[in-house]
């Protein structure tokens, strides 16, 4: 029994979600494998020898891979799926783009956004919103899973020192074709693997004022940025910033709800932060009953406020 | 150029589902149920790309019990032309839906599927996908624009770092995230209208597809709860308690 696990990467290194996908594929209880397909992605390659518990490293290099389109990554994936019990995607958007597919293809279901192995066929996962957990158990013989990285302790990045085995890339399927990206640039940690989380609501009222009230916070806490989706609705925040549902799912050491009224779909995207700060003039809101520490207060005063005092 | 238009009724957005006790599943019964919002984008999608001239005909299909009609006369009082409920008591699990949505596009052969990119009910995001695989069909997931040119279509996607666009030959299959549109509300003559249009039923064995499902649900239980915080006076206190009693600054 051995798992493939799919890495998250940029050619040029490894997104920190492939670490805890490493650990939600070594419970699975065999051999853990991880493949690497880009293009010129020799460094992604030898950073995921180094992760600790990795056996095997798959190296799949060639223009086709280079923009992760689905159709292509998807057929790389499914050359090699024959030797595998278990393969795993982190739940990004690459992984939920392309698990389905390969799941598809090999006629099996996919598990979506697992937080726990409770054994190699019995999985855990968040439906509704997180307001319910299901327990489930796939009959088919290889599982296609998708892993919520919340759920998992990321694998130490250093300390093992797999093979790695070099593969030709997939033909390039013709039917698509990567155009163009449009990349939010930050110099402040990753939003899914940041320590430190200051997300912003509705309450802000523009672009303008969210930055103006955001930033020197988040700059203060070494934070990265979120915002709710009515925030990214209303235009105040680009779409890479929602937390949520259907958003990005943070699970940091302090998240700070600035203006978040707390709907159910935003909830189910920070409730597992280990400590959730709310500030909002309305005390009826329901950010309040997630909080640990609930301030009522005007988020105009009391952000500045709080970038002073910290 | 059809556009085939998959919708799913669920538990509406705004209800807090309970668990059932015995752990089987959550509470269903007597809760407001609608269409799930991410296909009420797509069938918005589909209805302007024909307002457009881009489009000659919208078929909005459902699959589900008798009761998924409701989700299909919706979809219709939007602006899609006609209906199909593939109608089945049974636990559909995404892979079956792709199984019977791919026996539809092989019957209607729409130049463009467009879904909900998730259901807020099971929240798999995997239906588009498993679609595009099975009628193997380029795809466009969590679309926040779709511009069709010629035999092409551009897609603006929302990723983790921002946006990305793709072109796809059609025929294609698009997932519609939350920014591709703003559904528009329904009106009541509209309504009327929907109730005329011709709305189609098969079984999954009419269409010859096999639904067992491949996941049992050994039990669903409530996520565990957060302890109950408090209330800070002020700025100060807040500060201190987050120095000196959570130890997180």
């Amino acid at each position: 029994m051995t798992a493939l696990v799919i890495a998250e990467h940029d050619n040029a290194s490894l997104k920190p979600a492939t670490l805890n996908t490493v650990t939600a594929a070594a419970a699975c209880g065999g051999d853990v494998h991880v493949l690497v397909a880009g293009h010129n992605a020799g460094a992604a390659a030898q950073a995921a020898a180094r992760i600790a518990g990795v056996a095997k490293v798959i190296h799949a290099d060639g223009a086709s891979l280079a923009d992760g389109l689905a159709e292509n990554l998807t057929a790389q994936v499914l050359a090699l799926a024959g030797d595998y019990s278990h393969l795993l995607f982190p739940s990004t958007a690459s992984g939920k783009n392309v698990a389905p597919r390969v799941a598809a293809k090999l006629d099996v279901a996919q598990i979506s956004d697992i937080t726990k192995v409770d054994s190699p066929d019995t999985f855990e996962r968040p439906i509704y919103a997180g307001n319910a957990i299901a327990t489930v158990q796939a009959t088919d013989a290889k599982k296609v899973i998708t892993v919520r990285t919340t759920g998992f302790d990321a694998a130490q990045a250093t300390g093992g020192s797999a093979a790695i085995e070099t593969k030709d890339a997939v033909a390039d399927s013709g039917k698509s074709a990567f155009v163009g990206r449009e990349v939010s640039k930050s110099d402040r940690p990753e939003l899914t693997a940041a320590k430190i989380v200051v997300s912003g609501g509705r309450a802000l009222g523009s672009a303008e004022k969210f930055q103006e009230v955001m930033t020197p916070l988040a700059d203060k806490l070494g934070a990265a940025i979120g915002a709710s989706r009515a925030a990214v609705d209303a235009g105040y925040a680009p779409n890479d910033l929602q937390v949520g549902q259907t958003g990005k799912i943070v699970a940091p050491q302090l998240y700070v709800a600035a203006g978040i009224s707390g709907a159910i779909q935003h909830l189910a995207g920070m409730k597992d932060s280990k400590v959730i700060v709310a500030i909002n003039k309305d005390e009826e809101a329901p950010i309040f009953s997630v909080a640990d520490y609930g301030l009522v207060a005007d988020l105009f005063t009391a952000v500045p406020e709080l970038v002073k005092a910290l | 150029m059809k556009i085939l238009v998959p919708v799913k009724r669920v538990v509406d957005k705004d209800i807090k589902v309970r668990v059932k006790g015995d752990g089987s599943g959550v509470e269903v019964a007597n809760v407001k149920m609608s269409m799930n919002p991410f296909d009420e984008i797509a069938v918005e999608e589909a209805v302007r790309l024909k307002e457009k001239g881009v489009a000659t005909e919208v078929i909005a299909v459902s699959c589900g019990d008798a009761k998924c009609q409701e989700t299909l006369r919706t979809a219709m009082a939007i602006g899609a032309d006609r209906g199909i409920l593939v109608e089945s008591a049974e636990e559909l699990q995404p892979l079956a839906v792709a199984k019977l949505l791919k026996a539809l596009v092989d019957k209607e052969q729409p130049g463009l599927t467009i879904l909900g990119k998730q259901a807020i009910d099971n929240d798999d995001n995997q239906v588009g996908q498993m679609l595009a695989a099975l009628t193997d069909l380029p795809q466009g997931t969590f679309a926040g624009k779709i511009e069709v040119a010629g035999d092409k279509v551009n897609v603006t996607r929302e990723v983790d770092s921002g946006l990305e666009t793709v072109s796809l030959s059609l025929p294609a299959v698009i997932t519609a995230d939350l920014r591709l549109n703003e559904p528009r509300y329904v009106t009541l003559p509209n309504i009327m209208k929907a109730k005329k249009k011709q709305l189609d039923t098969f079984k999954p064995e009419d269409l010859g597809v096999d639904v067992a499902p491949r996941l049992k649900t050994l039990k669903v239980s409530e996520p565990p709860k957060r302890g109950a915080g408090i209330k800070v006076p002020d700025v100060a206190t807040l500060v201190d308690k987050l120095k000196n009693e959570a130890k997180v600054i």
